[in-house]
């Protein structure tokens, strides 16, 4: 029997994960182009006895996933660019107080008040932390809408079993793009106990949550333990798709909206013969190193970015002179088109 | 012999980091004596502020939270909606409450969130070296006022008690102070009020206490009572507001 699918947006494909996921807190504030997500939270919230709230401000809304989060609840927010930076203060205390909680950035075009059309300009914003402190996001980079739903579940569990914040980094067009979807068939997860979280000292001694560290060196204890974190995340998270790998000539990395312009560029070209493949980033952060392990010397990637170069960076730390590589980006609203990719691969 | 007055059982027996004379130390106690008297420390959840109170949770034997300057009843929003049986108070001066938080302490209590706000007014920033406030009285000198605040440059002390009492979803706002015992003992009963409010699911309450600064005050800790009696009460006078 076919599994029943659905024809759904991506941004509400990411709020129907959450409410899959158990998420039983959401507050967020109204921006463009992510509001559908606020939109389907109000609506659905309600059914599964989640509290929804509107907030006054983004400040407050990050700060109202700080409390749930820290009552136990999972918790989560949503906005756009602009109102991702203005989170970052919120985000920057989840980290410090290591709370898990799951914020979703649906980009569009900056700097400042920018435009509302997608962009993927935030992702040193979100793979180096983006507020205050020595500290990481596990950052998700869904690629379709099906992906949207599935991520957001996995990123609810990633962010209670590390206690980290989680950012899911769409971009105007996966949030707007309808595609049909298969929904998960299992019960709404049920959330584990936190015996850390506030929830009233019955019993025991009263739980604290704080990222504020006074006594000397206390605050670098904090900062190792979150250290030594990071490098199981690294070492167990990161997650990439590869096309191709073992013989192409060229490798395109793309993520998200970009990756899928360039499966379809991928496709034309090697019906045409030509050794293209494709490393799509899953996890941002952790980049995912290992799939750049393969290829010899003659190797070269090309990467393709709603920005001017911020993956790139990456790319370069990792491939480290080793093979070369290439860079084609447009940000502002333009996104790079299949012929001009076409183009650029012509000329390597 | 009966014991007739003794520490109460959720302040912890410490020597607190506060300067001689400052009134946190009072305002610290009283909620303790309340969440005993009310038998709620299994149920209380205390939102610590950042300034000088920001490790309060060290005295205080029940949960607690920090949260980031001005955002308090934000995150008291959150645990209280998530945990409706539990009773979650703020804990807030008047830079982070009326200044940096007005937006979260405007629209908290436009929800009419069922929740205990105690606010100390010291009319100044304490935490970081006696800057002005918005509370700061009319020609009061500051680090940053130096010449005392001037309404021309720096206008008027707010009176956020008496703007919060205008919304319909506040139920309960009272001034107090600390300034001497009968003060005090008043200060505890609009504190136990505010507590009982929220148990008793009748929404927004708050209690706003005049409370002395001898550091950046520039006075001795007995001047600093007599200024909140003779000066400060005047700008900011005390009683029910709603």
């Amino acid at each position: 029997m076919l599994k029943k699918k659905i024809l759904i947006s991506g941004n509400e494909a990411i709020a129907e994960g959450a409410i899959q996921a158990g998420c039983s807190f959401y507050a967020g504030y109204p921006i463009t182009p992510q509001n559908e997500l606020i939109a389907y939270m109000a609506k659905h919230m309600p059914k599964t006895n989640g509290v929804f709230i509107q907030a006054e401000s983004e400040l407050a809304a990050i700060s109202m996933v700080y409390g749930a989060s820290a009552a136990g609840a999972r918790s989560m927010t949503s906005s756009s660019s602009p109102g991702i930076s203005l989170k970052q203060e919120g985000i920057s205390y989840i980290a410090g107080a290591q709370l898990p909680a799951v914020i979703v950035n649906i980009m569009r075009g900056g700097p400042g008040l920018g435009n509302i059309a997608p962009a993927q300009s935030d992702y040193f914003q979100a793979t180096r932390g983006g507020g205050h402190g020595d500290y990481h996001l596990i950052v998700l980079a869904p690629g379709s809408v099906q992906e949207a739903y599935d991520l957001t579940q996995t990123s609810f569990d990633l962010a209670d079993k590390y206690r980290i914040p989680v950012e899911i980094l769409g971009d105007g067009i996966l949030g707007q793009m309808m595609e049909p979807i298969e929904l998960s068939s299992a019960k709404i997860k049920a959330v584990t106990a936190k015996p850390w979280a506030l929830c009233g000292c019955v019993e025991r001694k009263p739980n604290i949550v704080k990222s504020f560290f006074l006594r000397e060196g206390a605050l670098e204890e904090a900062n190792l333990r979150l250290q030594k974190q990071y490098e199981m995340i690294k070492k167990k998270e990161a997650l990439f798709e590869g096309l191709f790998l073992d013989d192409a000539k060229v490798v395109i990395v793309a993520y998200g909206t970009m990756a899928r312009i360039a499966k379809s560029v991928i496709n034309q070209l090697r019906s045409s013969g030509e050794k293209i493949g494709l490393i799509r980033p899953i996890t941002l952060w952790p980049f995912p190193e290992a799939a750049f392990k393969f290829g010899n010397k003659k190797r070269k990637y090309l990467v393709v970015e709603m920005s001017y170069g911020q993956m790139f960076e990456d790319v370069k730390l990792v491939v480290n002179g080793r093979q070369e590589i290439e860079f084609l980006g447009r940000s502002g609203g333009g996104v790079p088109s299949e012929k001009e990719i076409i183009n650029r691969i012509k000329k390597i | 012999m009966e014991k007739i007055f003794t520490r109460p059982e959720v302040l912890y027996d410490l020597p607190t980091h506060y300067c001689p004379g400052c009134g946190h130390g009072i305002a610290h106690r009283l909620i303790a004596e309340v969440v005993d008297e009310l038998g709620i420390r299994e149920k209380v959840i205390g939102i610590a502020p950042v300034g000088c109170a920001v490790v309060a949770y060290d005295y205080w034997n029940f949960d607690c939270s920090e949260a980031a300057h001005g955002r308090a009843l934000a995150v008291a929003t959150a645990i209280k909606r998530v945990h409706p049986q539990n009773i979650v108070f703020t804990y807030q001066g008047d830079g982070d409450l009326a200044a940096i938080g007005t937006n979260e302490t405007i629209h908290a209590a436009n929800r009419g969130e069922n929740l205990t706000v105690i606010f100390i007014n010291n009319a100044v920033y304490g935490m970081t070296g006696g800057q002005m406030a918005p509370t700061t009285l009319l020609g009061q000198k500051t680090s940053t006022s130096i010449e005392g605040r001037e309404k021309e440059k720096h206008g008027y002390p707010l009176k956020i008690s008496e703007m919060l009492a205008l919304l319909p979803g506040v139920c309960f706002i009272q001034r107090v102070s600390i300034h001497n015992p009968q003060e005090v003992l008043k200060t505890k009963q609009a504190i136990k009020q505010a507590f009982g409010n929220q148990i008793n699911n009748l929404g927004f309450s708050l209690v706003e206490i005049l409370s002395p600064c001898p550091t950046y005050w520039g006075r001795s800790p007995k001047e600093s009572l007599d200024w909140i009696r003779d000066v400060m009460q005047k700008e900011f006078p005390l009683g029910r507001i709603k």
